[in-house]
């Protein structure tokens, strides 16, 4: 448990209260759905990312953000976030469907 | 993206019954962590100290009553915001205030403008988000009582609210450039709203002979969207070139500069011989409008225009100075994290109407800041610490159907502002190929379908 972990669930302890009902949303990773659809069928070029395997999300990201892969706006879009958020961004929209 | 059939309907929820007595008593009394103004590391040492009782605001889940969160403006901020909130936590009431069973989007009103896009393609009802049980009231919103928490309706109703989000938008100020008042807008349309503005320029430029002028006036920053004024007068440029080569417009501008303007003076170059930027330092400032006579002017000189599309100053919408979340400038300013009203307690602002830092004025941050908002008031009510959010800006503009280009930022809080993250963002390109450009011009059409159907899908 890390200490932002437990900060919480002393607050948790302390206002009596159960855990919230929807599962965290990682920093940043509200923004993506203006231009991923998360709901499928949008007329859109862009790919969606819910149910995207992690492990190729996290290199797509870090390929965006060295330069080695190609983009319009993702190159600039993943110079704005660290190995630790991507990853974690990744793992959140692994789980969506 | 068609109207659906029954929105209008559909969209009016059930009305929340009048505040009880009993209710102000149950409703969360702590100090807000906006007034106590901690940072993080003060908090967490309180709470790690045992203190939470006396810092956060009393969870009113634990106590048996349903959150009661009201959201007014039902844009692209405010819409979002509601149906996140629910989404988030279906046991918090919300409640979504706007007047218009219809809402009419501005990003790609440019291009209805123009000719180019049918106006029912920005129109959207409400009926999905009543759907997910927000409770949608057509009325306007009268008053807002920051102290007593409630919000008086346009039909004399009240509501009471444990937070209130605030979308209000902007709106013209007719009391800044010299002629230019509520009723010249009927001359000399602002379109800077999207509906009958939008249609009334369309129109005008329609009937406009071959052979016109163009008059476009841009206010000096902050404004709604700055680069859609670019992106109209750039458009507008491709309409006269297309269907009445013979015009001219002219772009009289407060400002010497403005975003993306490498990108859109290499279109211009490229594209419209017919349009004549004229920068503050060139004479272009303009200082007032001659209605009757169609006469615009600036510092150097006086221009006759067929059609003039004034864009003038602005300011949050009404109801945010009405409940006193509007500072000088006639914006609302904020904290990060929570977008919760440096002035009023409870209050949370968000979109064009408030001021956040660096956060732009787009539909974008808008829907985007909105989602952090709905998840930050979410844990308030709950009497949990909001997570430090980060979020992304991505902003199309048009020079042409398909020559697109954008600029992006990635926001975090920084120093109690939302500030850019250094080496992150920028502008598309400016050598691109022809190809970019057509492809930022498909992303920008996929964004427009992409966040409208989260939002009123």
């Amino acid at each position: 448990m890390n200490a932002r972990q437990a900060v919480v669930c002393g607050m948790l302890v302390c206002a009596g209260m159960t855990p919230a009902p929807a599962a965290e949303v990682p920093p940043g990773a509200a923004s993506c759905s203006g231009c991923h659809a998360a709901k499928p069928n949008v007329d859109t070029p862009v790919p969606r990312l819910a149910g995207q395997n992690p492990g190729a999300l996290v290199a797509a990201m870090q390929a965006y953000r060295s330069g080695q892969r190609p983009a319009t706006v993702m190159d600039r879009i993943a110079k704005g976030f660290s190995d630790d958020e991507i990853t974690a961004i990744a793992t959140w929209f692994g789980a969506q469907r | 993206m068609k109207l659906p059939p029954d929105s209008g309907a559909l969209s009016c929820g059930p009305s929340p019954s009048p505040q009880a007595e009993g209710e102000k008593k149950r409703r969360c009394t702590g100090p807000s962590l906006t007034r106590e103004r901690l940072s993080r590391r003060q908090f967490v040492a309180a709470a790690v100290a045992g203190m939470c009782g006396s810092v956060l605001p009393r969870p009113l889940v634990a106590q048996g009553a349903q959150p009661r969160i009201v959201v007014i403006g039902g844009g692209f901020a405010g819409a979002t915001a509601a149906r996140f909130l629910k989404q988030t936590d279906p046991r918090i009431n919300v409640t979504l205030v706007e007047p218009n069973p219809i809402f009419a989007a501005c990003p790609f009103s440019n291009e209805v403008i123009v000719g180019l896009r049918d106006m029912r393609a920005q129109l959207f009802g409400y009926n999905r988000i009543a759907g997910d049980g927000v409770a949608v009231v057509h009325q306007a919103a009268a008053a807002v009582d920051g102290q007593a928490r409630s919000v008086t309706l346009g039909n004399g109703t009240k509501l009471s609210y444990d937070r209130l989000v605030l979308a209000p938008g902007s709106d013209p100020r007719f009391d800044a450039l010299p002629g230019y008042d509520e009723a010249a807008a009927e001359r000399m349309p602002h379109a800077w709203k999207a509906g009958a503005q939008t249609m009334l320029l369309r129109r005008q430029l329609e009937a406009m002979e071959d052979g016109g002028t163009v008059v476009m006036v841009l206010p000096a920053l902050p404004y709604r969207c700055p680069p859609a004024s670019y992106e109209r007068a750039s458009l507008i440029a491709y309409y006269l070139k297309t269907k009445k080569p013979r015009s001219k417009l002219i772009v009289l501008d407060a400002k010497d500069t403005f975003s993306m303007q490498r990108l859109f003076e290499n279109a211009w170059k490229e594209l419209y011989p017919n349009l004549e930027w004229m920068p503050a330092s060139s004479g272009g400032n303009p200082t007032g409008v001659d209605v009757a006579a169609m006469m615009v002017s600036s510092d150097f000189d006086t221009y006759k225009a067929d059609v003039a599309n004034v864009i003038p100053p602005q300011k949050a919408g009404r109801i945010a100075e009405l409940a006193g979340t509007a500072d000088r400038t006639g914006w609302c300013p904020v904290e990060p994290v929570t977008f919760e009203s440096r002035l009023v307690p409870g209050i949370h602002v968000l979109g064009d109407a408030a001021i956040a830092g660096a956060v732009p004025k787009s539909a974008f941050a808008g829907n985007a800041a909105a989602k952090i908002c709905a998840a930050a008031v979410a844990k308030l009510v709950r009497g949990e610490m909001p997570a430090t959010p980060k979020f992304v800006n991505t902003c199309y503009s048009l020079a042409a159907p398909d020559y697109g280009f954008s600029i992006a930022g990635v926001y975090q809080p920084t120093n109690g502002l939302w500030l850019e993250i250094e080496g992150a963002g920028g502008i598309s390109p400016l050598d691109a190929p022809n190809a970019f450009r057509s492809q930022e011009a498909k992303f920008a059409n996929g964004w427009f379908n992409t966040i409208t159907s989260e939002i009123f899908g």
